[in-house]
């Protein structure tokens, strides 16, 4: 069993209305030491296999077939072993 | 000629593309489930707007890996009959690979209900016949995830293949940044594949195919494609 971390940002570049938005809130709280907010989603996957390249394999695959859009996004993952 | 309305859950604009079909043009027409894995014989299939899924993930993602979406891509690979996706059915087809690009958050944010104005840029498509080169017409737009983006590439290859099929624009057909409702590369409102035989918009035509609704601009889409038969 692995449990895997995704994190899918927008591609750099790319309007980021939500993050945009998110900074100015927390400009208008007083932080004026914000320059950047980009938000993300982050997908926590189990996986029930033993075998870490097949896991790492699958996982670039669900992403590119379903949780991130490659027109748009990036992911990256984060594999950690079984507990 | 027979339509196909696809249905998935959370689908909203089903009965209005029904009835255009239905009452307007008065052509036979039936609903496709989503869980179906055949396809009957269509001469057009619509795939409807709405919030597929409760847009869960990213606007259509979860509705491209519906078991009908396989049939849907072999129909229109085929070249088997017509595809239109609006709205929802627009995001559909760009995650479904079947046009290209994706469809972002509004450049502002805001969930955008109102009428728009579009420019006709290709009446050279079946979905387009029965608009005259560079038409104006008044569709209504309702949409949170439209603002259509795609690489540098994507677009010039577009452009070039003349598969941009309609513009946001202003009363007198200017495609002006200030007509543009939600940050759309290059004003695209609705975009066809290379054959000509899929069309993503993110206007309503269903919504303004009778003139009690307020507008019959979106009528001719519909009609376009009838000429077909």
């Amino acid at each position: 069993m692995f449990s895997v971390k995704i994190y899918i940002r927008l591609k750099e570049g790319l309007l980021d209305p939500q993050g945009k938005t998110i900074g100015s809130s927390l400009k208008a709280l007083g932080y004026k030491e914000v320059s950047e907010v980009k938000v993300g989603k982050l997908i926590e996957i189990n996986l029930s296999t033993k075998d870490r390249n097949d896991a790492s394999k699958k996982i670039e695959e669900m992403c590119r077939k379903l949780l991130a859009n490659p027109v748009i996004e990036v992911f990256e993952y984060k594999i950690e072993e079984p507990k | 000629m027979k339509f196909g309305v696809v249905v998935f859950p959370g689908s909203n604009c089903d009965y209005d593309c029904y009835n255009v079909i239905h009452r307007v043009l008065k052509q036979p027409v039936e609903f496709i489930w989503h869980a179906d894995k055949d396809l009957n014989d269509f001469g057009c299939i619509i795939i409807p707007g709405g919030f597929s899924y409760g847009d869960y993930l990213r606007a259509g993602a979860i509705a491209h890996c519906a078991n009908i979406m396989p049939k849907i891509k072999e129909f229109a690979q085929e070249g088997r009959g017509l595809v239109l996706g609006i709205c929802n059915g627009f995001q559909i087809l760009t995650e479904a690979g079947l046009l290209p690009g994706a469809l972002q958050r509004n450049k502002d944010i805001k969930f955008i209900c109102r009428y728009v104005h579009l420019k006709c840029v290709n009446n050279r498509t079946n979905f387009t016949r029965g608009y005259k080169p560079g038409q104006v017409a008044r569709i209504p737009i309702a949409h949170g995830e439209g603002n259509y983006s795609a690489d540098k590439n994507t677009l010039d290859n577009l452009v070039r293949k003349k598969q941009v099929i309609f513009k946001y624009c202003d009363e007198k057909g200017l495609v002006t940044e200030a007509a543009n409702p939600n940050g759309s590369m290059l004003n695209i409102a609705g975009i066809c594949n290379e054959k000509h035989n899929v069309l993503g918009m993110m206007p309503h035509p269903e919504r303004c195919s009778e003139s009690i609704l307020g507008s019959e601009d979106g009528r001719l889409i519909f009609e376009s494609i009838l000429r077909l038969t």
